[in-house]
């Protein structure tokens, strides 16, 4: 499953939400989670990972989960993009 | 006595024995090993115990200086569970047979070139966290018994080269009475937590290392920048007194954190901050400020590659706007060129960039760029207080001409079905000279003035900021300079306008009795400047202040205006 998101925050990505990011992927032990952006494919459960991205105000990024609990963690994910300000959903 | 001289980076003044904090060598060689099993294992039980120690600082932060100082750590954490770190150190270890210290050097390093090669500087920054979660897994990797900032347990002063995010973390406040650094600004890290944890603390010392023997008696004076080394006992009198004094007057000031702006005769003036971002607002908010009365939007335009959306501003505006709670936010529109430039724009260089393609000159012919600004600040302008002022006017057409675009936005924008205040007040930076002597012409049409004092000093006497050798052209008090504020203020009065002022001179405790006596209405100065000017304005009569402006601009030179106002009170 994926979602795609446009980064609001004038920050891009920073330490704090990815932090939140990578710690909501890695509750969820048996489904795979990545982050893609501009060509590049990293683990959602390695904040070094998602902070290489180099995510700025404006980027696209696509949220990928594959597993048992792919529609949970997706979703769990996709809150957490929200209520931390970062993105929003591409429509 | 040794005195040396630092940059003042967290006030107040501290008087203690000196705490060396010295980093360890990390020279790190390769060797080859033999039971790399053995090696990973290490690996892991160095990981283990930095994991553990990581965890309490992290829970001590939280517990003294809050969730945001904390967050920091959590990062910390993770990325020394990170598998993009963790498995490539345990294969090199594997597959080439060699020292975990090694490994993890060589791993961690590609990580720190990532960084520092990234375009954001925040992202850039993160290089020093890569490193500070390196060296502590390095400590435990080689043996290194480091004594850290956390386990001192009598008073002392901490002197370093620099201080880490976790050696300033695990200072505690209870015996750490200040430190002092050879390396560092204002901004550094260990400058800001100096800050938040209210250490006294000078940085950039360039020599306080070599110049200090563990268990001499130190003085941090983060006042004026001095680091006093094995002072006699008239200098620890005497510091101990100014201590006593500065603790007295901090406690006054954050008496008045929350009281209007009134002065001793019972008139009332506006303290406002001067911000470049929206993080600084938490700075407003705490010295008791009552508006923003400069958000200085070109830091939006620069350490970027393009120009920032009219999306990026909206959020940064109305970030501000909701912020200060309905208190007024002047923006001053962009103001580029001069000594600021944006690279990615590709303007041509200038003979005399003061003079030149700048501010509201670039705006009004890259209307691209303003008309995105404006609508930024328009859809933003229902979420609090707005005021705009456009910089550099210097004739009342170029006002006019950025009013227009303005009201086009406006229209455009309502007309599209969105919603704009419609009691913005739209005001002009007072910068040049020009300006200030046609001020009657420009206050039947603008809302209010704000009057750009650095700008229209080096305008007004025709001497470059940047030149060393006209410096001493810089004269804020000279009669000439305050002869052009009245005229700006009574103009603005005559109209029924109010005039502020946003340049160094706003929060010049020389400068305030002249002000208040000229009739300037709203003082926009740095954040930390406004409890003592409110407690100087407090302590002033502005009838009293008006006879000393009327007697300055009768004086003939800066230094007679200095002597006037010097003498008052005496």
């Amino acid at each position: 499953m994926q979602k795609t998101f446009r980064i609001i925050d004038e920050d891009g990505i920073h330490a704090r939400p990815a932090t939140a990011l990578v710690n909501t992927a890695t509750k969820f032990k048996g489904t795979e989670a990545f982050a893609e952006a501009k060509g590049k494919k990293v683990t959602l459960k390695s904040i070094l990972g998602v902070l290489s991205l180099g995510l700025e105000a404006g980027d696209s990024l696509t949220l990928i989960t594959e597993g048992s609990e792919e529609t949970e963690a997706l979703s769990a994910l996709q809150e957490v993009m929200i209520k931390e300000g970062l993105g929003e959903l591409n429509d | 006595m040794t005195k040396i001289s630092g940059i003042a980076a967290s006030a107040g003044i501290a008087v203690a024995r000196a705490f060396i904090l010295e980093h360890p060598d990390y020279t790190i060689k390769k060797t080859a090993v033999t039971d790399v099993e053995a090696e990973v294992a290490k690996l892991d039980k160095a990981l283990e115990i930095s994991r553990s120690e990581l965890q309490q600082i992290k829970e001590r932060t939280l517990a003294e200086l809050g969730e945001k100082k904390a967050e920091i750590f959590e990062s910390h954490l993770l990325i020394l569970d990170d598998p993009e770190l963790i498995s490539p150190v345990k294969d090199k270890i594997r597959e080439e047979s060699v020292n975990a210290d090694y490994a993890l050097n060589e791993v961690a390093a590609q990580f720190i070139a990532m960084f520092e090669n990234m375009k954001s500087a925040y992202l850039q920054e993160r290089a020093a966290d890569m490193r500070d979660v390196t060296k502590r897994v390095m400590n435990h990797l080689l043996g290194i018994h480091y004594v850290s900032p956390a386990e001192i347990s009598e008073e002392v002063i901490v002197i370093a080269e620099d201080l880490t995010p976790s050696d300033t973390a695990q200072l505690n406040r209870q015996y750490v009475k200040g430190f002092t650094t050879n390396i560092g600004g204002r901004t550094s890290h260990s400058a800001i937590m100096a800050r938040s944890l209210e250490i006294p603390a000078v940085v950039g010392t360039k020599n306080v290392l070599s110049q200090v023997k563990s268990g001499d008696l130190i003085i941090v004076d983060g006042l004026s920048g001095d680091v006093l080394i094995n002072p006699s006992d008239a200098e620890v009198a005497e510091y101990s007194a100014k201590q006593e004094a500065y603790a007295l007057q901090i406690a006054e000031w954050k008496k008045l954190r929350d009281e209007p702006t009134v002065s001793a005769d019972g008139k009332q003036v506006e303290l406002a901050a001067n911000i470049g971002t929206p993080n600084d607002v938490t700075g407003v908010i705490e010295n008791g400020g009552e508006a923003v009365g400069l958000y200085r939007t070109e830091f939006l335009y620069m350490g970027r590659d393009k120009l920032p959306s009219e999306e990026i501003q909206y959020n940064a505006y109305r970030t501000v706007l909701e912020n200060m709670n309905g208190k007024p936010v002047v923006v001053r529109t962009l103001d580029i060129g001069g000594d600021k430039e944006l690279p990615y724009l590709d303007l041509p260089k200038e003979m005399n960039p003061f003079l030149g393609f700048r501010a509201v000159r670039l705006c009004l012919e890259r209307q691209d760029i303003f008309r995105t600004q404006l609508r930024a600040l328009l859809r933003a302008s229902v979420h609090g207080n707005l005021r705009i002022m456009f910089p550099m006017i210097a004739t009342l057409t170029e006002f006019r001409a950025a009013r227009d675009l303005l009201l086009e936005e406006k229209a455009k924008l309502q007309a599209e079905g969105q919603e704009v205040s419609d009691s913005i007040q739209l005001g002009i930076m007072v910068e040049i000279p020009s300006t200030a002597v046609l001020a009657d012409q420009f206050a039947k049409e603008v809302d209010f003035f704000s009057i750009g004092t650095n700008d229209l000093i080096q305008y007004t006497m025709a001497a470059d900021r940047m030149n060393e050798r006209v410096s001493y052209l810089y004269q804020p008090y000279n009669p000439a300079i305050l002869r052009l504020i009245k005229n700006v203020i009574d103009a603005a009065h005559a109209q029924g306008k109010w005039t502020g002022m946003c340049g160094e001179m706003a929060g010049d405790a020389t400068a305030i009795p002249l002000l208040l006596g000229l009739g300037l209405d709203e003082f926009s100065m740095s954040a930390t400047s406004i409890l003592p000017a409110r407690s100087q304005i407090s302590k002033l009569s502005v009838d009293e202040m008006k006879v000393l402006a009327a007697k300055a601009l009768d004086l003939g030179t800066a230094e007679e205006v200095v002597a006037l106002v010097r003498g008052i009170g005496n």
